[in-house]
């Protein structure tokens, strides 16, 4: 019996036409979208359009998000630990780590529920300098927390003076429902990597989802690729 | 297939207004038609996109107020005076509208129909929406966990979904629901008065052992009294998951 067999260049052809189509579509999507009749919309001139991410919309106040109650650890139980896959482990009490050289900090934040907050100022100690001397092949880092929140990011975003533990805004420590008294400070990433209430890293060979990125959000969140949720 | 669409992107879709409902002065509810909405869990939130003639948008996130239940979903959106978006919502929508979201979102502040013991729900103002969308899909899916909802609102008038809660309580099913009004108390009143505070909460919710899981939603302030005092009542910080509605933006 003869078949007819499709030769495999035309079925590549035929896939490649279809992906192309299903791409303009999403294209065409992405560049028309209905117009909100009647919306102006209420822009800042003040918040220039190279520092505010896609989405994103500046705000003066700094609103609190938090999955649950807001711990409140005594400094005198307060600890600070480097843990995981490396030569030993790093601890610090409180006393030990404000002793640290921390550095002034002035970033923009961007929160994944769309508010960005330009120029917010920081007092912290750079990871650089909680990392210098750690032997590690690592690639990967939890950041754990009182409250059993954690969040996971690469290594090499939380060096070469991308990353903190902050201990002050605006010149006041840290309040416990900004994360006092200290949090991990991201500014590259969505805030919800700046971890509140920040007790430890773990390193590691492997990447590990933490808690927003089990529960739906970006496994990296970059604002500025609107890297939001799964998938995009 | 369900897992190809959790991992997948979630894109914009179009969603057209089909029904409008004022609740309260500040409230309105938005039903959308959204064709292939993949269903959502109660508590969840969507994002929603408004575009200017002139290409500009604005994002904000909204909580979904109704159950899942085919491709219609209700948003309640309180008017918030100097906010971008939410004054559009609620005062220049109409029926036939399009505009543009995109879910469900989150899969931590939802509700989960296999916990046991009592389920605690504390609503401060519009912090009710997500709660809403819980009890919802409790009575749709006939379930009796028993659920306490304790809802602060500051007058009566500013209850969002009273008619709604009275009829899912008089169902005798194992949902009630508390009142406290702080600013203003119609004569008569029998309900709280009051702010809720830990002593509030001692008498109105469960005690620690039958605790299953308390939602708190509200305004930063009321969440940080509510799960500080769930907290000092002893009960586990674990099983208290909160959602805050913040003052800004909107």
């Amino acid at each position: 019996m003869l078949s007819f067999r499709w030769p495999d260049s035309l079925l590549l052809v035929t896939q490649a036409v279809v992906r192309q189509s299903e791409l303009h579509q999403r294209e065409k999507e992405e560049e028309m979208p209905p117009i909100s009749r009647g919306f102006r919309g209420r822009r800042r001139d003040d918040a220039p359009s190279d520092r505010v991410p896609p989405g994103q919309y500046v705000t003066d106040d700094f609103p609190v998000l938090s999955a649950g109650p807001t711990p409140h650890t005594p400094l005198d139980d307060w600890d600070l630990t480097i843990t995981g896959e490396v030569d030993g482990l790093r601890r610090w009490s409180w006393d030990e780590f404000r002793a640290l050289p921390s550095e002034p900090v002035t970033v923009d934040i961007h929160c994944v529920t769309k508010w960005s907050k330009l120029d917010s100022e920081w007092e912290g100690v750079s990871l650089d300098t909680l990392l210098d001397g750690v032997d590690t092949t690592a690639e990967y880092v939890v950041a754990f927390c009182d409250g059993g929140y954690t969040t996971n990011l690469p290594l090499e975003d939380l060096t070469e003076g991308k990353a903190w533990i902050a201990f002050a805004f605006d010149g006041e420590p840290l309040e416990p429902e900004h994360g006092g008294p200290a949090r991990l400070l991201v500014p590259h990433l969505y805030f919800w990597k700046s971890a509140k209430w920040v007790r430890g890293l773990r390193l590691a060979a492997t990447d590990e989802p933490g808690f927003w990125e089990q529960n739906g959000y970006h496994n990296y969140g970059d604002p500025w690729k609107e890297q939001r949720y799964w998938g995009d | 297939m369900e897992g190809t669409a959790v991992l997948g992107r979630l894109n914009w879709r179009a969603a057209e207004v089909v029904e409008l409902t004022p609740e309260t002065s500040q409230t309105k509810t938005i039903t959308f038609d959204v064709p292939g909405w993949p269903g959502h869990r109660a508590g969840q939130h969507v994002d929603v996109r408004l575009t200017a003639d002139d290409g500009y948008q604005a994002e904000r996130s909204y909580s979904i107020a109704s159950a899942a239940d085919g491709p219609r979903i209700d948003l309640t959106v309180e008017r918030l005076d100097d906010g971008e978006v939410s004054p559009y919502l609620t005062d220049e929508l109409r029926t036939g509208d399009v505009i543009e979201l995109r879910g469900p979102v989150g899969g931590y502040f939802v509700w989960n129909p296999h916990a046991e013991g009592t389920v605690f729900l504390v609503a401060g103002g519009s912090g009710i929406v997500p709660l809403m969308a819980m009890a919802r899909q409790r009575a749709l899916e006939s379930s009796r966990i028993p659920t306490r909802l304790l809802y602060s609102a500051r007058s009566l008038d500013d209850v969002i979904y009273r008619d709604e809660l009275a009829e899912l309580a008089a169902r005798v099913d194992g949902f009630d629901v508390v009142y406290t009004l702080t600013r203003t108390q119609p004569a008569g009143w029998d309900g709280y008065g009051r702010r809720v505070d830990t002593d509030l909460l001692r008498e109105v919710g469960p005690v620690s052992s039958e605790l299953a899981v308390a939602f708190v939603c509200g305004p930063t302030p009321f969440v940080e009294a509510v799960a500080s005092g769930l907290v000092e009542l002893g009960h586990e910080p674990a099983r208290i998951k909160t959602e805050r509605f913040g003052p800004t933006g909107g």
